[in-house]
């Protein structure tokens, strides 16, 4: 086995581990290229068909290709698809300056009606250990209390192949089967699987973008890799790091570890 | 593709790991501009030294108290090859997250600071790391800036270190002096140590060898699961051991049942072999064969078959605040196998770090102490002992919802 044999399997047996413990599940699609990775990977754990639903937090603010290929493969996939949306907070206006308020209101927040909705027990989440130094600390199998916070001050261990299959009442449990991949992982097999992808990636007028979310925090990068070659050899060069668009992670240092403290992505 | 490797790095706490590890990114190139430029802003907010330690070190507490919380993964690429730095801490506090950080590695980089040499958590990994089973190890004796570069200081912890890890069944691939914030032996060779001649921590770490394929161990398939597809019924799993083959008898342990395999399946179709790592479905040949198998089967090679038994001999560590109590009911995981059990005897307890024997006979077990026990499960389950098939023969214990031990079996 190679690589990639190698993280598809292991992520393939983190998604069966959590539809096993975990029957009120939910995969996290932000339709970005790690969470439709992600969703390529549920349907080969379950042989094509899968037994839960998609949630989509929509903060209206996302790229019109993103909804639109949302539509398109959601339908092709046969996935049940579950919309969620702060819609009380996009009613009151929000303002996309205060970057901790925004990102708190439209998608933790958001994220957290759904839950409370649905009574998901468990989400899937494409979040991988290269990209900010506070993922790098997760576990893959993370509770996450009542009011969501993350206590990463005493994080249960972790050992070997033995995830947490139990969770305390009022908890869900945070699962991240794509923790040790790398981007140029992600590029590596989204080529080689041929995993359709939206494609504000691929450079238009020497910019693309490296990493996708809100059109109003997502800046381009200067690029001119056009296609998925163009993009590993791209980053098999670069010294500059993903997130180096998002506006979220730029605040003050602490603003990603504050976040994720409260519930965030 | 190149190959990749994992290994981590652990030691007493303020040996320096956090900041070597700082330093190998620096001197490989691994930084980007941006973190870069965040290490030295908030360096500049605390003291104005260039602060590698930032770059591991991401949460507010771990800044401001300067001491490494939890482990972390962290990735670099050389000419030979990419690689997984796990960063473990050094407090005794924070035992379980350097554990959890070790059970992922293949090979381990243990640092000792030179003006302080060995002390009670060098001790205590090196232990860990010898139970866990990780046997590829490099030593480093940092700081070596700090005792003048001492050829003399270098050859007597050197002498330490490599008689404690002999105890343990441990023997270092190489020992080599460096010192990390200036980058002494790290990537570059150093000018101050002109009485070493041996490699650079860099070069050393090139001569790792990535953990070796367990497909040439004896087939060991525990079903994690049950799907049905089109009338079908499907065994998934992950392979923990050896060659599953289209065609080939198995025997279900710990039931005791034999079936023949019809065929593998994926979700591109069908596979005639399925090696050790894969994840597949395994579809039998003779349907009636599938009562009782459900998750916690595991599908073996008729010869050599796992023990099957309800008492195990096994040497677990303790990690949690409340002690273990001799004969409390507690989970044991073992694969995919999950059963009741009682701890019927507490042979030994032993201090992790010195491994002197506290107690014989004992009725608890306390956080970070080793013990030597004798576990009863409810129902029979499968093992095979951690030194033929790694995979079998470790389990972790749970008390309610949480994991409070891992342990192997002999």
């Amino acid at each position: 086995m190679d690589k990639l044999d190698e993280l598809e399997s292991q992520s393939i047996y983190i998604i069966r581990e959590a539809y096993y413990h975990y029957k009120k599940l939910a995969v996290l699609w932000s339709i970005g290229k790690d969470s439709t990775t992600l969703v390529w990977l549920v349907r080969k754990a379950f042989f094509g068909e899968v037994p839960f639903p998609a949630l989509h937090i929509d903060t209206s603010y996302k790229f019109p290709e993103m909804y639109k290929f949302r539509d398109a493969y959601s339908k092709k996939w046969g996935l049940e698809l579950v919309m969620a949306q702060n819609k009380e907070a996009l009613a009151g206006g929000m303002n996309c300056v205060k970057k901790l308020e925004c990102c708190t209101a439209l998608k933790t927040e958001a994220l957290k009606m759904a839950i409370a909705e649905h009574g998901f027990e468990a989400l899937l989440l494409g979040i991988r250990r290269d990209e900010h130094g506070i993922r790098a600390k997760e576990r893959y199998f993370s509770p996450r209390d009542e009011d969501f916070k993350w206590n990463y001050q005493d994080q249960p261990p972790e050992l070997w192949d033995q995830y947490k299959s139990q969770a305390e009442e009022k908890t869900h449990i945070r699962v991240h089967p794509l923790l040790g991949w790398t981007e140029v992982d992600i590029w590596r097999y989204l080529k080689r699987e041929q995993v359709p992808i939206t494609d504000l990636y691929f450079a238009k007028d020497g910019k693309r973008y490296r990493s996708i979310g809100c059109t109003t925090c997502c800046n381009p990068i200067e690029s001119n890799a056009a296609s998925i070659d163009d993009i590993i050899y791209e980053l098999e060069t670069t010294t500059t790091s993903e997130r180096a668009g998002r506006a979220q992670d730029k605040e003050d240092t602490y603003t990603m570890q504050k976040l994720r403290a409260l519930g965030y992505m | 593709m190149r190959e990749d490797l994992k290994f981590v790095a652990v030691g007493h706490v303020d040996h320096g790991k956090s900041t070597l590890i700082g330093r190998l990114l620096y001197d490989t190139n691994s930084l980007p501009p941006d973190k870069m430029e965040e290490v030295r802003q908030m360096s500049e907010e605390s003291e104005g030294v260039l602060e590698f330690a930032f770059v591991m070190d991401h949460l507010e507490e771990e800044r401001k108290n300067r001491v490494t919380i939890d482990t972390a993964q962290i990735f670099f690429r050389t000419a030979k090859r990419e690689y997984v730095i796990i960063d473990a801490p050094g407090h005794k506090q924070f035992l379980k997250n350097m554990i959890t950080g070790a059970t992922l590695a293949e090979a381990a980089l243990l640092l000792v600071a030179a003006e302080e040499g060995l002390q009670e958590q060098t001790h205590r990994h090196a232990y860990i790391l010898s139970l866990l089973g990780i046997e590829q190890l490099l030593v480093v004796i940092n700081k070596m800036d700090l005792v003048d570069y001492s050829r003399e200081r270098f050859e007597q912890i050197k002498k330490d270190i490599t008689h404690r890890l002999g105890e343990f069944g441990l023997t270092p691939l190489l020992v080599i002096p460096i010192a990390a914030k200036p980058g002494d032996n790290v990537a570059r060779r150093s000018e101050k140590m002109p009485w070493y001649a041996g490699k650079t921590l860099l070069e050393g770490l090139d001569m790792l060898q990535p953990a070796p394929s367990k497909e040439e161990g004896p087939l060991r398939f525990p079903v994690q699961d049950v799907y049905e597809r089109e009338g079908e019924k499907i065994l998934v799993g992950k392979m923990s051991s050896g060659i599953l083959t289209r065609g080939q008898e198995v025997m279900f342990h710990p039931l005791g049942k034999r079936a023949t395999v019809d065929y593998i399946k994926v979700f591109e179709g069908k596979r005639e072999q399925a090696e050790a790592g894969r994840s597949i479905g395994l579809v039998l040949k003779d349907k009636s064969a599938l009562q009782g198998l459900k998750r916690g089967q595991i599908a073996c090679a008729v010869s050599p078959s796992p023990k099957v038994s309800n008492t195990i001999t096994a040497t677990i560590f303790w990690m949690n605040g409340e002690p273990l109590r001799k004969n409390e009911k507690l989970y044991l995981k073992c694969a995919t196998q999950q059963v009741l059990c009682k701890v019927k005897k507490i042979r030994e307890r032993l201090n992790s770090s010195t491994l002197e024997i506290l107690e014989e006979d004992a009725d608890l077990l306390h956080e970070t102490e080793v013990g030597k026990l004798t576990i009863k499960t409810e129902e029979s389950i499968c093992m095979d002992p951690f030194e033929q098939v790694e995979e079998m023969g470790r389990f972790v214990l749970m008390r309610d919802t949480d994991t409070v031990a891992g342990g192997v079996v002999h």
